[in-house]
């Protein structure tokens, strides 16, 4: 896997797929490279699981192959960190600071 | 071509907080309160566009801004519950450049302890289409390569 990404050139086909999913052709216009030393590239990358491809008629398409649960279960945990650091900013708001005493002035907390 | 996927999910978090559960409930109410804690100075929000909080049941609460990466985040809450210094349910979505990541129903519960209040936050979502999220993925490929940056940097490259 690292080696797979270790090259600059099969990085940004990766970063490219992170856009969508491309043709092969797509994928090799930006490098100046003959076409099968980019399927040279992009078999590396499909062989160690990091991109699939799918060939309809003429066109093979390769596309991004994360981990569906990893993926998901990363966006569940941000959630989740996002939450506590609220929760612990809030701490901060309801903990007067140190040496401070709290604000004697009384604030308008007239709900509805 | 868009792969659909749910995934449900919950967690719960809690805290004690020194301070009186009318206190604590107030730092949700409260638009001016709650916007020291919830959106400004949040460390996933680069930027904060707009920010409204209309505290009742049935009322809207809405987020906008970008993410580090430039991305739009959008959030939209509706009060389903209510109980003064008890108990607010929640339901809401998150949208990254658009796209419904999540929608979620999310309870808070306080109630006096010893200490002051015990906060418990409940958070059940449907997690959607989490493979075909573009902004996740090039987030997810981003992440991997800065790994991968300072792996190679730390003298792994040979």
């Amino acid at each position: 896997m690292l080696h797979a990404l270790a090259d600059p050139t099969r990085r940004r086909m990766i970063e490219r797929l992170g856009d969508g999913p491309a043709s092969v052709t797509a994928l090799a216009a930006p490098f100046p490279m003959s076409l099968p030393a980019v399927v040279q590239h992009l078999r590396l990358l499909e062989g160690c699981g990091l991109i699939a491809s799918e060939k309809v008629g003429r066109v093979r398409t390769c596309r991004l192959e994360p981990d569906r649960l990893d993926t998901v279960q990363d966006w569940i945990a941000d959630r989740r960190r996002t939450w506590e650091r609220r929760l612990d900013r809030l701490g901060d708001v309801l903990t007067p600071e140190t040496g401070t005493p709290p604000d004697p002035t009384p604030t308008e907390e007239s709900p509805g | 071509m868009t792969d659909r996927s749910v995934v449900h999910d919950s967690f719960t978090i809690e805290r004690i907080y020194p301070a009186k559960p009318k206190r604590v409930f107030a730092a949700w109410a409260s638009h001016a309160e709650k916007d020291r804690w919830f959106g400004e100075g949040d460390d996933f929000l680069a930027v904060t566009d707009q920010y409204t909080l209309d505290f009742r049941i049935g009322g809207h609460e809405r987020l906008d801004g970008k993410l580090p990466g430039g991305q739009t985040f959008g959030y939209d809450a509706v009060y389903q519950d209510i109980v003064a210094d008890q108990r607010i349910v929640a339901s809401y979505d998150v949208r990254i450049d658009g796209r419904r990541m999540s929608v979620s129903l999310m309870t808070v519960e306080v109630a006096a302890v010893p200490e002051g209040t015990r906060l418990v936050l409940t958070e059940q979502g449907a997690f959607l289409d989490g493979l075909d999220s573009n902004a996740q993925r090039v987030e997810g490929a981003r992440d991997s390569l800065d790994q991968l940056g300072g792996y190679l940097s730390a003298g792994h490259g040979g």
